[in-house]
């Protein structure tokens, strides 16, 4: 069984603290762990071989490895709203308190009805899914869908109304060099990079520096690897332009040296205050990868069977956590350094029956003279043929390499195996952004291509690969490369040499992709490349065998390596295995993409502070907080909130628009218009250009005069509208669309910028200086004047003309313009003081029926008037001659944006849809955006359409529904009735074509 | 997510601080140009492998246009400079000469190479 | 105008959290935007009168607590001084200015400025901004024009524990909002 190593064992437990006990449950049972323990190694210590189930054939599954390639122990942590699914023990820091459940497997982990799949692995082969999805299609949905998402499956999805209750946050950093990976390569070249005087970020994924070396042993300038790795930590730690982060992973490389570091503050230690991840996007003028690499499985029958686990896996439960994986563990290895792990049990006190080697060397190397020495048998030329046991190891049957297996030599009992196929440098950071790999023969791995290193900004090569990750695998390989990437990184030749490094010499490891090399069709099924997707040795060679040459599309095919791991342990094992299917190179065969992130991160890291209340940002109208109390039920306009309608107590929404409607026609209305944009254009060369701005003749309006204006882009389609009013000689002030502002200054410094650069004009975008009320209404004059200090008497302000002076000793300018057809006072006051002026009209206008309005009361009203609106009538494809404005387009100017469109042969089309007015034959009210029906059907055999409906709304001043619409040919077809198609696809509704002034068509209302 | 120098205000700015504006050096054509030639001037834009032309406004900064001179394959960026020029400045086409000797300047904004 | 000064409010009411720095909502505060020639002696002129500082070089705030001139771009100044001021400065820099292609416009209510204060003022700001905000980057008394979340802002350092910021008056909440959350107590990052 696996179990805890006595605390008097030596040299074990250096990661945890055996005074604190930590208490979790694992499926409700209570266990318990120290500080300083993974999930992993403490399910492990409490002798939890089995962790979870597989995905496809539900076969029981172990920890595997002791870091963030685990395929296997994922695990659903937390509960209710803190529930994640598909979380790796192996980098789960334990904490008191942590509650974890297993996945994919029903009714319990012990017992597993899906299991019964894995007797049915001939049916569900390479490709299953894509063979299975032909016919007959009406299975697709109610069949296959529902039988393969129920059996198949890592986690669950949290609750849908689950809530995260933690906070998240971003952090930039800009950086000269950042060094990802906290091993002793990371740490060695963060300090050249420190002491060559750059700003250096080093970050770590895990909590511990040093990476494997502690664990693997050695000496450094004399000392201990622990020892140095302290020493360089005390170093680091003491420069000042040095920042060191633990719990922070490298997750991306991108353009320009931008890379994502997802850092994990709250996740060890639930108590602590604070954000939970924190996303550190950097921009990094160089970037040192010292990633590491990690061990290949090797793949022999049964190799997913609890207690098969990577050699150094084994090694790091041991050391780290000082956890034995069983009594007897069988090592089985293509290379020297399994036999470390040998070394370590046996100082653990811990039996190695045997280690099985595929090589047969011609002599001993130092580490298997030891192994030997220690009294420990060495198979060499041997192989797996199968492990004994179910749900976890009860022995291997061995058998020769050379062979096909099946000829059993021995059975050995035991209860873990460890075994090693090999390193493979972690170049996932290298490749994110278009580091190439280059294929090394004797040490079988893609290793970084240093002539073929992503470029930045400047055609600048910015990784660097340092130490395992660049393929350096002994000791002193390792720190001279990290030693050489801090030289290449500042650009800086060292001042010093590498540290001396002491450490085993190894023989050159043999590539063994499949166990035996010549394994049987059965034992090949049994042979695990992908546990975490469940595809075996026999799946990608099928897909070989159907025509799935390229290593992308047999990734695709097979799922290999598409699990959320991603491949970490499978990924070069299955290309090798596709290589020899294929009888191609490995080089040749190549590898599938490296995508970010590293490993997966959380949402809410991405989303940071983008969530609740600053998900976006909501523009607020300076009267905004007293539309809130009042009762306003908020629409979006662009960013901006505008109150849709201000409801009263026991209104339904319907019933407050159609009075706000009423009263404004009948009595007196005010509207926050806030929102609207306010340019200010000003410059000896102004009017000229707004003549180009606007597809009517702005230079001609008289200081102190009003003017609506139509606004083209080039290719001739309306983009805004608005109210322009001359300010004096050479400055305007141009009003755009609500939520048109920015975009319509933005095009005017376009031009200007980059087109008309010598004309003398400058913009400023002054919306938000002025809080804007209309007061409209046959009252407005009167509540105005009731405040006083401006005649706004007809003949000192007629329509279309603005004055400025004090409304109540508040300086205002008033613009009498109007949107409604009626009376009405567009007052521009300082946003500072829009509130008072606000609550001095509500105060005042009382005597006067004063009655605040929302948006669809102006809508309606503008409708009832024919006014049209941008983004109701046009849609991007809308000329002004469409909408019946040809009377806003000057034909005297020579040029202005859009005309040379406009005379396109298009836009002069006969049967371009016009604007008319609609009314429902019944009084009802047609949808919006319903179309109108034609002849006959088109090509696709859809009903051919002759118009659609653009506005619609019930008019309480007429009593029923009107509409605009664009119809084929419409203004020529006053009177006629066409029908309309209602939603539901069948049924219709007739409307009349009218004009689209329904009320007050001679504008006497607006004009008095 | 690149990095461009804004030449109005001399920051080295994130992408997330500018926005983009398609190609750069297009000659405008107004009310009596062909239609060949307006059809062009709307529609049609070089889509390189390799050295392009392209207008950015640092929008979240100085607020101010730039052109900026870069590979779209490699995103090596050869230079920014000002807006108000109608074809890219001699030290810009140096800039890029020198990386890619078998570059020249058409004033389509099209490279041969 | 005097009745109106009165009733004249900031769109927070001069809101204040204090978590890892304290932030400030600051009383309305006057802002004029120049656009011209700044190199004209006439625009320096005009500037300087109601700035009462100097020139501010490319991307420079002068000034004190009072009045300062922030450099915006390379044809735009914005001029702070207090609020009660701004009618009389505009319309004495409108006379400085007649005959020249300048223009002014009062922007001191489009908006609002918040006052940060503490010895983590650059880092709550990187995490909004994607500046690069390190004390060789953005030295004491440099504005730096970008975004912060997703609307664009400018602040300076007035010192290494004090840094004035101004957005736009409809987002001011938004803003705040952000400022709550980026220094809440426990996420100190200690990078600067």
């Amino acid at each position: 069984m696996s179990t805890r190593l006595a605390p008097n064992t030596p040299g074990v437990g250096r990661l945890i603290d055996r005074s604190k006990q930590q208490n979790f449950t694992f499926n409700g049972k209570r266990l318990t762990g120290h500080a300083g323990d993974t999930l992993a190694s403490a399910l492990l210590a409490n002798d939890q071989v089995l962790v979870g189930r597989s995905f496809k054939y539900h076969r029981p599954r172990g920890v595997v490895a002791s870091g963030a390639e685990e395929p296997n122990a994922l695990v659903g942590l937390g509960t209710g709203n803190r529930f994640e699914p598909n979380q790796r023990a192996t980098t789960t820091e334990l904490y008191d308190g942590l509650t974890a459940r297993s996945q994919n497997h029903w009714p319990s982990l012990d017992f597993d009805i899906g299991a019964v799949n894995s007797a049915f692995a001939n049916f569900l082969p390479a490709g299953f899914y894509y063979k299975t999805f032909m016919a007959p299609r009406p299975f697709w949905k109610h069949v296959y869908e529902p039988f393969i998402r129920r059996s198949a499956g890592l986690g669950k999805a949290p609750d849908p109304d689950a809530r995260d209750p933690d906070s998240y946050e971003h952090f930039h950093a800009h950086v000269d060099v950042l060094v990802i990976g906290g091993g002793i390569a990371g740490l060695e070249a963060a300090r050249r990079a420190g002491e060559a005087g750059a700003r250096v970020l080093l970050v770590e994924q895990s909590a511990h520096w040093g990476g494997r070396a502690p664990v693997d042993g050695g000496e450094v300038e004399g000392h201990s690897t622990e020892a140095h790795v302290s020493q360089l930590l005390a170093a680091l730690e003491a420069m000042e332009n040095v920042t060191l982060r633990a719990r922070c992973m490298g997750a991306g490389v991108y353009d320009h040296g931008y890379v994502l570091a997802y850092e994990r503050l709250t996740d060890h230690a639930p108590a602590l205050k604070g954000p939970r991840h924190r996303l550190w996007r950097i921009r990094a003028g160089q970037v040192i990868t010292a990633t590491g690499a990690i061990e290949r499985p090797l793949s022999f029958s049964g190799n997913d069977v609890p207690g098969v686990m990577l050699a150094s896996a084994v090694r790091d439960y041991v050391v780290n956590w000082a956890v034995s994986p069983g009594d007897r563990t069988v090592i089985v290895t293509n290379n020297d350094d399994a036999y470390r792990t040998a070394l370590v049990l046996r100082r653990a006190g811990l039996a190695v029956p045997a280690i099985i080697d595929a090589r047969v060397l011609p002599a001993d190397s130092p580490l298997m003279a030891e192994v030997r020495a220690a009294g420990i048998r060495i198979l060499q030329g041997h192989a797996v043929d199968h492990v004994m046991g179910g749900k976890r190891v009860r022995g291997v049957a061995i058998c020769s390499h050379a062979g096909e297996g099946g000829a059993v030599i021995e059975e050995i009992p035991c209860e873990a195996v460890a075994m090693s196929g090999g390193w493979s440098p972690v170049v996932h950071l290298w490749s994110h952004c278009g580091g190439k790999l280059t294929w090394d023969e004797t040490r079988a791995m893609f290793r970084p291509d240093p002539d073929r290193a992503p470029t930045g900004d400047k055609g600048q090569p910015f990784v660097v690969a340092a130490g395992a990750a660049n393929g350096a695998l002994t000791l002193g390989e390792v720190l001279e490369d990290a030693v050489a990437a801090a030289e290449r990184a500042t650009a800086r030749p060292r001042t010093s040499d590498a540290p001396q490094a002491v450490a085993q010499e190894e023989a050159p490891l043999a590539p063994v992709w499949m166990m035996p090399q010549g394994a049987s069709i059965h034992h090949r099924a049994k042979a695990w490349l992908d546990y975490q997707n469940d595809v075996k040795v026999s799946d990608v060679q099928l897909a070989a065998r159907e025509g799935f040459t390229s290593v992308e599309h047999a990734k695709r095919y097979t799922t290999l390596g598409m699990a959320t791991d991603q491949g970490k342990l499978s990924n070069i094992n299955g290309l090798a295995i596709l290589s020899g299917a294929l009888g191609n190179g490995i080089p040749e065969v190549g590898t599938t993409t490296f995508r970010p992130p590293y490993t997966p991160i959380s949402m809410g890291a991405i989303a940071g502070a983008a969530v609740g209340d600053t998900f976006q940002p909501i523009r607020r109208t300076p009267i905004h907080d007293w539309l809130e109390e009042n009762g306003a039920e908020w629409e979006p306009v662009g960013q901006w909130r505008r109150p849709y309608t201000i409801k009263r107590p026991g209104e339904t929404t319907e019933e407050a628009v159609q009075r706000e409607v009423t009263n404004t026609r009948e009595n007196l209305g005010l509207l926050d218009a806030s929102t609207l944009g306010k340019l200010i254009v000003k410059g000896p060369d102004a009017g000229r250009f707004l003549d180009m701005m606007y597809t009517n003749m702005m230079s001609n309006l008289k200081p102190g005069r009003c003017r609506y204006g139509l606004m083209c882009n080039e290719n001739g389609f309306l983009m805004d509208d608005g109210v322009v009013a001359r300010i004096d000689e050479d400055t305007f002030l141009c009003h755009t669309t609500s939520g048109g502002a920015d975009h319509i200054h933005q095009h005017m410094e376009d031009w200007l910028q980059c087109e008309w650069w010598d004309w003398q004009v400058y913009v400023a975008n002054v919306t938000e200086q002025y809080g804007q009320i209309a007061v409209v209404g046959p009252n407005a004059r009167k509540v105005l004047e009731a405040i006083g200090g401006i005649d706004v008497g007809k003949e000192a302000l007629p329509f279309m003309g603005w004055v400025e002076g004090e409304l109540g000793g508040i300086p205002v300018r008033i613009y009498r313009i109007s949107f409604s057809g009626e009376l009405s006072f567009e007052i521009a006051v300082k946003a500072g003081l829009a509130r008072h002026l606000w609550d001095l009209l509500l105060t005042v206008g009382k005597q006067f029926g004063v009655m605040p309005y929302g948006t669809e009361a102006l809508h309606i009203m503008r409708a009832e008037k024919g006014f049209i609106m941008i983004g109701d009538e046009t849609d991007g494809t809308v000329i002004p001659q469409d909408l019946g404005l040809n009377w806003a387009i000057s034909k005297k100017k020579e040029d202005f944006l859009g005309k040379r469109a406009q005379q396109r042969l298009d836009m002069a089309r006969a049967d371009r849809w016009k604007l008319v007015g609609l009314e429902t034959v019944d009084g009802s009210v047609l949808p919006d955006g319903a179309y109108a029906l034609g002849e006959g059907e088109n090509a696709n055999g859809q009903r051919n359409v002759i118009g659609r409906v653009t506005s619609s709304y019930h008019s309480p001043t007429l009593g029923h529904g009107i509409a605009m619409g664009l119809v084929l040919g419409g203004p020529d077809r006053m009177g006629e009735v066409i029908s309309f198609a209602k939603g539901d696809g069948t049924t219709t509704i007739e409307a009349k074509i009218t004009d689209p002034v329904f009320y007050d068509k001679a504008g006497e209302k607006q004009d008095v | 997510m690149l990095t461009l120098h804004c030449p109005c205000c001399g920051i080295q700015a994130d992408e997330t601080e500018l926005a983009p504006g398609g190609q750069a050096h297009l000659t405008r054509h107004g009310p009596g140009s062909s239609d060949e030639d307006f059809h062009d001037y709307l529609f049609t834009r070089a889509n390189p492998r390799g050295v392009h032309f392209e207008r950015w406004r640092h929008a979240a900064g100085c607020g101010k246009w730039f052109h900026a001179a870069r590979d779209t394959q490699t995103l090596e960026v050869f230079g920014t400079y000002a807006a108000q020029t109608l074809a890219p400045p001699q030290h810009i086409r140096d800039a890029i000469t020198e990386r890619r000797p078998d570059w020249t300047w058409h004033a389509s904004g099209r490279a041969t190479e | 105008m005097s009745e109106g000064l009165a009733h004249v409010v900031s769109p927070l009411n001069g809101a204040r959290f204090d978590g890892l720095i304290s932030v400030r909502e600051m009383a309305p505060q006057g802002m004029i935007t120049l656009r011209g020639d700044l190199a004209a002696p006439a625009i320096k002129n005009a500037a300087t009168g109601v700035g009462g500082h100097d020139m501010p070089g490319q991307r420079q705030a002068s000034g004190d607590a009072d009045r300062a001139i922030l450099w915006m771009s390379p044809d735009e100044l914005l001029l702070l001084l207090p609020y009660a001021e701004v009618p009389g400065a505009v319309a004495s820099i409108g006379k400085l200015l007649e005959g020249s292609h300048a223009l002014v416009a009062d922007v001191s209510d489009a908006r609002t400025g918040f006052e940060l204060r503490g010895e983590g003022l650059r880092e709550v700001l990187a995490k909004l901004a994607p500046a690069d905000l390190s004390p060789g980057a953005l030295p004491v008394g440099e504005v730096r024009r970008t975004r912060l979340g997703q609307v664009p802002a400018a602040f300076w350092l007035k010192s290494e524990a004090s840094a004035q910021v101004i957005c736009f008056r409809s987002v001011a909440r938004y803003v705040f909002d952000q400022f709550r959350r980026a220094a809440q107590p426990g996420s100190t990052v200690g990078f600067f």
